[in-house]
């Protein structure tokens, strides 16, 4: 087990704190930049290793620095304490994003991001919560984030705790029908501490989703299925902040955010090849003078 | 069978019991003393015996209806939040539907899930195979991180209740509905990973798990008028696999046959056969592994436990045949 980087959780409270006190313009950049640290840490992770999943990294990364560094009620020198909110990354294939954004809050040391996925390491390609602190259940295998988050929901409401369970999924994603089990379920429990929030950049590993297993219309598919939908631009902090507020019906928030695959290095932006295509030297070069 | 033997076979085989109604009164028992204890289930609530758990605890009983796969996922986030779930639903359809849920939720991700396998092997005779469980002790063994629990009897069966709530760690639990008779001492206790010796005997080891243990203990005695001497071990625990009993029985006796109402691919039987298959060779004695090899034709649970050789008169031929090969 990784432990936790104290004095890197005091700059990320330093820097939270300055987020929830800053102008809207002011709280942007700040997103903006933790967002670009994250993306430029998994462009540098993805070539010492050789491989990974680059596009719903960059599609996800804006997601994550919302929640990491404004929405989550969360403490990194103290993981899943009581009275705190819990996250689950359904679309563990995504750890890389995930890493970069665990370790600037502190749960573990930046460096570790150097051995990712080498020998041993801790850092898997897919997430293991008995090795990486802030990760809550071991993803990779689809479908399997949401039946977690409903079950810990549960748990929250059965134990009197007032913790938010926030579950991401990738679009392909919910071509799992364990998904759709487990929203029948959040609905019918009444669950509205869940919020499950769709990373909707419409390619899966091959092609987009809507020429593979179409997932339109989406959002009435899930509000019929009992969810209060919200949609955002998932790269406007504002947006998502936004639609990450607490429920206002008496049941589980879907929402779905509209990603670009790639998003951030113009060479991948929704491209299908970058699922999990590794970048040449000349292409880490030019990704890196983009997001500087 | 002589008539000594018949004699044991009377003592042994009445009365019987279902084991759900142990498990389903022990869970009561300590929901009510530890509200961490909550019990999931997929419409089950009637054959998983929860009918009273959900009559006193309403809110802890969790029924996600007919969704085996987001049952065991549901699990898993109660147990990571601190709380103590008891996944109740028949073997067959806990094991099969949601194996992936049990290998990365559960076992991987080492959250304390307690899996009932309520009705397991052939519990629903006439049903036939696809409500058949033979396969859950193969497929459960494959994973690392979880504990696989037969108990033999109604103590057993509330002892591995017990203990899985005491210290909870991921675990299944094979909950039998086929009547079986105690075979277990009253002073006994169930300890993790431990085979136990319920008869003593230097000739051959008879290693049976869950509705076999009181037929291995007939076969015993049926052995026994014909001057073999035969141990009983009743395999409690598949996982961890009592390595240091399978060792003792191989170098102490001259033949070993396991018993298990479950298919021979990956069982109690596979499991011995890997322990006794790596020890010198004075100790790799004759071995015997009795089970199923197909699915079952039609037929109640009794007759395909006849029909599978799985009868005490199966075990002393096996018994028999592995001393006549030494």
């Amino acid at each position: 087990m990784l432990s936790t980087d104290l004095s890197q959780v005091e700059r990320w409270r330093r820097r939270r704190a300055e987020v929830a006190a800053a102008s809207p313009d002011r709280r942007r950049e700040l997103l903006a930049d933790t967002a670009r640290r994250t993306r430029r840490n998994v462009v540098r992770m993805i070539r010492t290793a050789g491989q990974g999943h680059i596009g719903g990294d960059f599609s996800v990364a804006d997601i994550l620095t919302t929640l990491f560094s404004h929405t989550l009620r969360v403490d990194p020198a103290a993981p899943s304490a009581r009275g705190t909110d819990r996250f689950i990354l359904s679309k563990g294939h995504c750890a890389a994003s995930l890493y970069s954004t665990l370790a600037d809050a502190g749960y573990f040391p930046l460096r570790a991001l150097d051995t990712f996925m080498a020998p041993l390491s801790e850092l898997n390609g897919h997430p293991n919560r008995v090795k990486v602190p802030g990760v809550e259940t071991n993803t990779g295998p689809l479908g399997h984030g949401l039946p977690v988050a409903v079950g810990q929901a549960v748990a929250a409401r059965l134990t009197g705790s007032d913790t938010r369970v926030f579950v991401v999924l990738g679009d392909g994603e919910l071509q799992e029908g364990s998904n759709w089990e487990a929203l029948m379920a959040a609905a019918h429990l009444r669950l509205d501490n869940l919020i499950l929030i769709v990373d909707r950049n419409r390619l899966q590993q091959g092609a987009r989703t809507e020429d593979t297993n179409g997932l339109e219309p989406l959002e009435a598919r899930l509000r019929a299925f009992g969810c209060e939908v919200r949609r955002a631009d998932g790269h406007d902090f504002d947006a998502l902040i936004e639609a990450f507020l607490p429920a206002t019906e008496n049941g589980p928030v879907a929402v779905i955010a509209d990603t670009v695959k790639g998003k951030g290095v113009s060479f991948m932006e929704d491209r299908v090849e970058w699922h999990h295509k590794v970048p040449t030297e000349d292409q880490v070069e030019q990704a890196m003078r983009e997001l500087a | 069978m002589s008539a000594e033997a018949a004699d044991v076979a009377a003592s042994v085989a009445v009365p019987v019991h279902d084991n759900r109604a142990a498990f389903a009164d022990e869970l009561l028992r300590l929901a009510r003393e530890d509200d961490r204890i909550v019990a999931v289930c997929n419409d089950s609530v009637g054959s998983s015996n929860l009918v009273a758990f959900r009559e006193e605890f309403p809110d802890r009983l969790v029924n996600v209806g007919i969704a085996e796969q987001n049952m065991v996922g549901v699990g898993a986030g109660l147990a990571s939040f601190g709380l103590i779930p008891f996944v109740c639903a028949a073997s067959p359809f806990l094991t099969a539907r949601s194996l992936e849920q049990i290998k990365a939720d559960v076992a991987y991700s080492q959250h304390p899930v307690i899996l009932c396998g309520m009705s397991p092997g052939l519990a629903y005779g006439e049903l036939g195979p696809t409500h058949h469980s033979p396969e859950d002790l193969s497929w459960l063994r494959a994973l690392p991180g979880i504990d696989i629990v037969v108990p033999a009897d109604r103590r057993q069966t509330r002892q591995a209740v017990v203990a899985a709530a005491r210290q909870p760690r991921p675990t299944f639990i094979r909950v039998g509905r086929f009547k079986v008779p105690d075979v277990t001492p009253e002073t006994s206790t169930l300890r993790r990973g431990r085979f136990d010796v319920l008869r003593g005997g230097d000739d051959v080891t008879i290693i049976a798990a869950g509705t076999l243990v009181s037929r291995a203990l007939v076969a015993a005695a049926a052995l026994r008028v014909s001057g073999v001497d035969a141990r009983v071990l009743n395999a409690a625990y598949i996982a961890p696999l009592d390595v240091d009993a399978i060792r003792a029985a191989a170098f102490e006796t001259r033949a070993i046959v396991t018993a298990e109402e479950a298919n021979v691919s990956g069982g109690l039987g596979a499991a011995v056969a890997s322990v006794v298959g790596e020890l010198p060779a004075r100790a790799r004695v004759p071995l015997r592994v009795l089970g199923m090899r197909e699915f079952a034709p039609t037929g109640s649970t009794e007759f395909l436990l006849g029909y599978f050789g799985l009868t005490a008169e199966d075990l002393v031929r096996a018994a028999e045949d592995a001393l006549s090969d030494g």
